[in-house]
């Protein structure tokens, strides 16, 4: 540090050498704007920019404009003549994508790799990403005809990812475990600008701090941590800590209203899918003395929108509706002894005024509930509850036949093999499926007419998902199971497609598509005129299957003629060994079958018995 | 097509064998007594006594007179077939896996398994025409090339001028039986990828199938060892056989109880598969065995098949004028 001789002062400046480059930078990093009192502040600077800077030219010379290259065209897997779908598939160590090819009854590829991620892949919400994962952070694909590798994303040992709903950010989650195990691990998150691949903010914790509100997934921490509301602008996400909830909006990545809202005991939050309206759980407190919450809360503003009290409750669920219309909360209570809990529902119709709540009751109130499902799109759900090893399906629509403002019960199905809903995401079909316990049971059931459209089986199946436009779907076989891992797909009223065997298959899911462009009424009117539209398609359809055989026949021809050229040879080797052939046998004669025996039937008489009897003659 | 369920065995089938004119069935089972059946409608003729092992294998003579068998007990026996007598014993230090008549009957090829210090090896035996005449000496000893692993199957060539095998490691092999060399080696990169566990020969010798616990059956030509067609499917294959009459052919297989934590709850899901020989497609399935399918055989005749199981019944079944129409 030099010093001034006559004050014997320092100048105020000093040079520090460090051992390597990255000590230096990093410390740079962490002083540079530290203030040492409130009218000093360091200043810290690498030696190396001191001549850059110095060197810097006295003319200004324009930039030269790089020419326009047009980026490709990412959404170009939507404008697929045949109207297909895309999926991809997760096996050995491959990853494949491939076009779901329902005419030609057979997946088409699109792009396989190998190692393509370390661990998982993920499409983006709206379909036009695909995320792998590797050691050094994320990556995403996508492209036109196929993937190509559009931005990096560094975030080392990279866990889990997870995107905003409108595909601009993408959230990626780090833990690592802790030297000590009483410690909790410490986990770091950032949040990445997907198409610049720039780091917008990035939070570091225990895990703790991320953990509370749900059941632990990966190492404690249930993740996604961040909650997105819903929509396409991606402007807050909400993260859930003891007491508060932080609400932080992406303008500047900071809270809103720089701090958090403080919510004693909160539990559990859920946004709504198409508002940013926030529903938050409290459970019940001092024994009973406070009882339990819900309530929704509008963002920005905080406004506390409705809220209601509810009593004896042990655990609340959220289940939102996909247009976000209704709130379904499964509230499980305790009967007065305490001693078994009876589970209902309170249903908040969000769009009319006020909020009201309506109480749903099941039929027989001890009725474990074992799954409950919104139809996306439409008014109606499923619930599957029951304690019998066939539990019972009943399926309510929050309007009455009469009346827009009651929920009422459509039908129960009774004793059905069935512990999960999937509905299909146009809503009216559904899948009761008996996952696990039930090995594989599938009913495809239609909602508006409550009857079964077909039952069908896939032995063993784990995960089940319909595609995006609600046609197809897929049932598959995961490697939890030892044998016939792989995929089925079948059309949405239970018709076997296809079936693909795959071994180690680990995962599968459909390419999601972005919601379409089209007005609620233009939809009626397509649906109204579907006859119109169909016969242009069946005859599409029915000139592609001619092809296909025509193609096949082609193929079975060839085949058969080479087979023919074999078979002739052979035949011209029996026949000059057949000298041979004899002489081993000694001089048994032909190995020809036909003429060897003739097969006589021969009918002979013979005569048994003779007997004579005298039969009287009746007057 | 009507099944005829046929329990005689109390261990799981092995082999089945018909005779040329098609009307005997010859069974054996890992308990040690082969046994005689009625191709027609099943009824069990007899069995053959003598043997202290698993029996793993059999073939008939032309003229149904002789039955010879290869068993776990280290010995290869030649039976008279009509009344079930023991005619001569042929010795070795292992057990013996398979056993093939030669043309005209006057040869058989046996092969041993590799046991203690001894490597598999290929036998071939002189059958004299009087049992009396019967020696123990093989004509010819192939010492296995694999040495430690196991020779399934060893056939005789057309003309018997060659011998043709496989085993576990997968290779299929073709011996001159003139000089004992090794003529040719099936192409690695299109061969089986795991132990051949069955092979089967056409009518006229002219190509065979092999089935393998790679899950794939392939066939070959008998003469180049050319690689004509594969069969793929989805359970390892332990059992293949060919029509005579029309162009399809039969794997049988499944996984070992042993092997497999979560079983179809199905019971009888265990199927032989037919297949197009010549397109490669899977034309359908016979269902009901309760085990995987370790024999099959098909009726020089073409009009039935039986197939024999881990769970010790054989199921013969004729066919229906229906299998007869099959178009793909």
């Amino acid at each position: 540090m030099p010093v001034n001789p006559d004050t014997k002062m320092t100048l105020g400046y000093c040079f520090i050498e460090f051992n390597t480059p990255q000590e230096a930078q990093n410390a740079k990093e962490k002083s540079h704007g530290y203030k040492l009192d409130k009218s000093h502040i360091f200043a810290v600077n690498m030696f190396d920019d001191f001549e850059r800077l110095m060197n810097v030219r006295e003319e200004w010379e324009p930039p030269q404009a790089r020419p326009y290259v047009p980026g490709e065209n990412l959404q170009k897997w939507l404008t697929d003549e045949k109207a297909r779908d895309q999926l991809v598939i997760r096996s050995g160590p491959d990853t494949e994508v491939f076009w779901n090819d329902a005419r030609k009854k057979s997946p088409e590829p699109v792009h396989k790799r190998p190692y393509w991620t370390e661990s998982y892949v993920q499409w983006s919400p709206l379909g036009t990403y695909l995320v792998t994962l590797h050691k050094q952070g994320a990556a995403v694909w996508g492209g036109a005809d196929t993937f190509t590798r559009l931005m990096r994303y560094q975030h080392s040992m990279v866990k889990l990812v997870d995107f905003s709903p409108g595909e601009k950010y993408l959230v990626t989650y780090h833990s690592q475990e802790p030297s000590n195990p009483r410690d909790a691990s410490k986990v770091e998150i950032k949040v990445f600008d997907v198409r610049t691949g720039r780091m917008m903010r990035d939070f570091k914790g225990s895990a703790d701090e991320f953990s509370i509100g749900g059941p632990g997934g990966v190492a404690g921490a249930s993740w996604p941590v961040f909650r997105w509301a819903g929509g396409k602008d991606d402007k807050y996400f909400a993260k859930l800590s003891k007491n508060t909830i932080s609400v932080y909006e992406t303008e500047t990545f900071s809270l809103i209203d720089k701090k958090s809202m403080k919510v004693d005991n909160v539990v559990d939050i859920c946004w709504s899918p198409t508002d940013s309206i926030l529903s938050l759980f409290v459970p019940e407190q001092g024994g009973g003395n406070q009882p339990a919450k819900v309530a929704l809360v509008q963002i920005p503003s905080k406004v506390e929108l409705r809220q209601k009290n509810l009593f004896s409750v042990s655990d609340c669920k959220m289940y939102w509706q996909s247009s976000g219309e209704y709130l379904a909360v499964k509230v499980d209570r305790y009967t007065k002894t305490k001693k078994s809990t009876y589970s209902g529902f309170e249903l908040f119709r969000i769009k009319e005024r006020d909020i009201p709540i309506e109480v749903l009751e099941l039929d027989n109130k001890n009725d474990k509930i074992i799954a409950f499902a919104w139809e996306p799109k439409g008014h109606r759900f499923a619930v599957i509850h029951g304690d019998q090893p066939r539990p019972d399906v009943s399926f309510y629509s929050m309007k009455t036949a009469q009346n827009t403002g009651r929920v009422s019960k459509l039908g129960t199905l009774k004793a059905k093999q069935a512990n999960a809903l999937f509905w299909s995401p146009t809503g009216k079909y559904i899948i009761l499926a008996g996952l696990k316990g039930f090995n594989g049971q599938l009913e495809f059931f239609n909602v508006d007419e409550l009857e079964t459209m077909a039952t069908a089986e896939h032995f063993m199946a784990t995960d089940i998902e319909w595609d995006p436009t609600g046609r197809y779907v897929a049932t598959a076989v995961t490697s939890v199971h030892e044998m016939e891992n792989g995929f089925t797909i079948w059309s949405f009223n239970g018709n076997l497609l296809y079936r693909i065997l795959k071994d180690h298959f680990f995962q599968l899911a459909w390419r999601p598509r972005p919601p379409s462009f089209l007005t609620a009424e233009k939809e009626e009117e397509i649906a109204k005129n579907l006859k119109k539209y169909s016969k242009k398609y069946e005859a599409e359809d029915q000139d592609v299957s001619l092809l296909l055989s025509e193609q096949d026949r082609e193929k079975r021809k060839a085949l058969k003629e080479e087979w023919e050229k074999w078979v002739a040879q052979w035949k011209s080797f029996h026949e000059e060994e057949k000298l041979a052939r004899q002489s081993l046998r000694d001089g048994e004669v032909s190995d020809v079958e036909e003429d060897e025996y003739e097969a006589k039937e021969v009918e002979f008489e013979d005569v048994i018995d003779v007997t004579e009897e005298i039969v009287q003659e009746s007057m | 097509m009507r099944p005829i369920l046929m329990k005689g065995h109390e261990r799981p089938l092995t082999f089945l064998r018909y005779n040329r004119d098609g009307d005997l069935l010859f069974s054996c089972a890992k308990d040690h007594t082969p046994t005689l059946w009625f191709a027609d409608n099943g009824e069990r003729l007899g069995t053959y006594r003598g043997h202290n092992g698993a029996v793993w294998c059999c073939d008939v003579s032309r003229d149904s007179s002789r039955l010879i068998t290869g068993s776990a007990d280290q010995t290869a026996k030649l039976w008279d077939v009509q009344s079930g007598q023991q005619l001569f014993t042929f010795k070795f230090g292992s057990p013996a896996r398979s056993v093939d008549f030669a043309v005209g009957d006057h040869l058989a090829v046996i092969t041993t398994d590799p046991f203690m210090e001894r490597n598999s090896a290929i036998h071939v035996k002189r059958i004299a025409e009087d049992p009396e005449d019967q020696v123990d000496e093989s004509v010819l000893v192939l010492p296995s090339a694999e040495g430690r692993k196991r020779i399934n199957r060893a056939v005789w060539g057309p003309l018997n001028q060659t011998i043709v095998s496989g085993g576990e490691d997968a290779v299929i092999r073709i011996w001159d039986t003139e000089t004992g060399q090794l003529l040719k080696e099936s192409d690695e990169e299109v061969g089986h990828k795991k132990a051949i566990t069955s092979l089967s020969k056409a009518a006229d010798d002219s190509h065979f199938i092999t089935g393998s616990l790679d899950k794939s059956a392939k066939l070959w030509d008998m003469r180049t060892l050319t690689l004509l067609k594969t069969y793929t499917t989805v359970v390892p294959v332990n059992a293949v056989t060919m029509s005579p009459l029309l162009n399809h052919i039969v794997l049988g297989g499944g996984q070992d109880a042993s092997a497999v934590t979560t079983t179809d709850h199905r019971a009888g899901k265990f199927e032989a598969k037919f297949y197009d020989k010549i397109l490669q497609e899977e034309i359908g399935g016979v269902k009901g065995h309760f085990g995987p399918i370790n024999a099959l055989a098909f009726n020089p005749d073409g009009r039935s098949f039986s197939s024999g199981g881990e769970d010790g019944y054989v199921r013969l079944h004729h066919f229906d004028s229906d299998y007869f129409n099959i178009k793909i």
